[in-house]
């Protein structure tokens, strides 16, 4: 267990050694998000009988969780693959499932990091409920969990930073930001409204809103159980190309 | 003494490329074991078989008994590898480095060791520095202590020496043989081939993803350049036909081959019945060079008669 819980620490100290960049810098990008979007719409729009700055915190901060979940574990891992430093975690006796849940782990934990960082720099702009805290926290860590997973999978398979940002530009950035953190997608048409539950995400941020205010788009078991789903799924396939060293060992 | 490294059959290839094809090797404890081969002959892809970060296509290999696969655990944590290339991970300072490699291979609580490391590598005065600061040889001092903190009984060192300023290469040797005096095994790659003769009892050499010569450092150096005559004499032309058919003449110089010490007393006195006087002479042994280049050419196979040993 020792070389899970080392790979663990040093996954955590690398993230925490740059704070500023990687917990500070996506704080201040959502309260940015908050104080524009909340000028422009907070007496415009209501939303499930929510002020739009109440609706609007709870899905930039799952939104900050799952961006910085992806973030820390497909850095790494392409920053070790660029510099070659990435042997130093194949040489040791580490299995591919303690692999698995040492970068899961620190992703996931920054990515709490930062969404406590961001409830904390926004909360005090709208008068938040905390309806069913155990929804808010499972929901976060599963979404973690999952862009953690995912952030493995693109960590491994990129070989270039380009190819990273292309992953993270067209793939994430879209399945966040369109995943109903600024608006309700029953305000969308009925077609996108389809297209939406077959995000992911949208689950993840809709049920972790539910928690905040106990009113959701869709069911919060419906949500948790597309979130765990998720989750098995990605994981099952990072564990895959972990067991196999699939671009790691040749 | 057991078998610390056993190579069976390893073939690996790479596309179109057969980067080992079917070598087999056996490397015993206590050993410092030499391998070498031109750029591309496929040592650096053997350590990484050894070191589980290549797979084989077929073939088997052990570390002190633990097959890489099978048991990679076991088998990893007896190895300490020194890689070729010169990496590092910028976040760190040296000693958060060597404490975090420790964690890996399960050693808490190892400053003890680390500190002795540092010592020994000269690198006491870095130990609080980011890695990012350190020049190239001193990041190749931690390379070198990275694949020590473990304390592993087979050490794996991949051309470290390259880049190395004198002092530290003469440090680092005689750290490497304080161990392999102590019981570790140590297997070397390297270009410099008189660090090799200095220092390895046992000498493989790859040649296209095969051994083309595996033997000890001793019958290697007796078997194939012996010992070079050369002599200077005067008056040239008396010089008797026997000696310049087997001699080449480079200069005023007569350089003849032999197989032994016992060739030279009668060669000189074939010259003395000859009417030639000496003017000068020399006796140069084999070196390494000569060796390698002999087998790099071709002209002998060289796996000793005890193959795979």
């Amino acid at each position: 267990m020792s070389g899970l819980r080392t790979l663990l620490y040093k996954e955590v100290l690398r993230f925490w050694k740059v704070s500023f960049q990687t917990v500070a810098a996506p704080v201040l990008t959502a309260l940015l998000y908050l104080l524009i979007f909340a000028h422009v719409l907070e007496s415009r729009v209501e939303i499930n009988g929510l002020k739009y700055t109440a609706f609007l915190i709870p899905g930039l901060v799952m939104m900050s969780v799952l961006q910085n979940a992806f973030a820390n574990s497909s850095s790494s891992l392409i920053q070790a693959k660029v510099t070659g430093s990435i042997v130093f975690v194949l040489l040791p006796p580490i299995s591919y499932g303690e692999f698995f849940l040492a970068y899961v782990g620190a992703a996931m934990l920054r990515g709490m990091m930062v969404g406590l960082g961001v409830l904390a720099a926004t909360a005090w702009f709208a008068s938040l409920q905390f309806v069913a805290p155990l929804w808010i926290l499972v929901f976060a860590m599963i979404g973690g969990g999952i862009m953690g997973a995912l952030g493995m999978v693109a960590g491994i398979w990129a070989e270039k930073f380009d190819q990273l940002a292309a992953f993270q530009n067209f793939l994430i950035m879209p399945l966040t930001m369109l995943s109903g953190v600024f608006y309700s997608i029953h305000s969308l048409p009925v077609f996108w409204q389809q297209v939406s539950h077959l995000n992911p995400v949208f689950y993840m941020i809709d049920g972790f809103r539910y928690g905040f205010f106990g009113v959701s788009d869709v069911s919060p078991t419906v949500s948790l159980t597309v979130s765990f789903m998720s989750f098995l799924f990605v994981g099952m396939a990072t564990l895959v190309l972990l067991r196999k060293g699939y671009k790691l060992r040749y | 003494m057991g078998v610390a490294v056993s190579i069976q059959d390893v073939v690996k290839t790479f596309g179109r490329l057969r980067a080992l094809d079917g070598v087999a090797l056996q490397i015993e404890e206590g050993e410092f074991f030499g391998l070498l081969g031109p750029n591309g002959a496929g040592k650096t892809t053997l350590i990484s078989c050894l070191a589980g970060l290549v797979r084989p296509d077929s073939g088997r290999l052990s570390v002190m008994g633990f097959d890489v696969q099978s048991a990679y655990r076991d088998a990893r944590r007896q190895l300490g590898v020194v890689p070729q290339e010169l990496v590092f991970d910028p976040f760190f300072t040296v000693r958060e480095t060597l404490r975090i490699q420790s964690g890996y291979f399960g050693v808490r609580k190892n400053d003890d060791w680390i500190d002795e490391i540092l010592d020994n590598l000269d690198l006491t005065s870095k130990a609080e520095t980011n890695m990012r600061r350190l020049s190239g040889g001193m990041k190749r001092r931690v390379l070198v202590a990275q694949a020590l903190v473990h304390k592993p009984p087979v050490i794996v060192l991949d051309e470290p020496t390259a880049g190395v300023d004198v002092a530290l290469r003469q440090g680092l040797w005689q750290f490497i043989q304080r161990l392999n005096k102590e019981g570790h095994t140590v297997i070397l790659t390297t270009h410099y081939l008189e660090e090799a003769e200095a220092l390895c009892g046992r000498i493989a050499m790859l040649k296209q993803g095969v051994v083309v010569a595996l033997d000890t450092m001793r019958n290697l150096l007796g078997r194939f350049s012996g010992h070079t005559l050369s002599v200077r004499v005067a008056p040239v032309d008396a010089l008797p036909l026997a000696f310049r058919q087997r001699a080449a003449r480079d200069g005023d110089f007569w350089h003849l081959h032999l197989t032994g010490y016992d060739e030279v007393e009668p060669l000189l006195a074939a010259i003395r019945v000859a009417g030639c006087s000496l003017q000068e002479m020399r006796l140069t042994e084999a070196d390494l060079e000569d060796v390698f280049i002999d087998v790099m050419q071709g002209r002998e196979s060289a796996t000793s008669s005890k193959e795979g040993r």
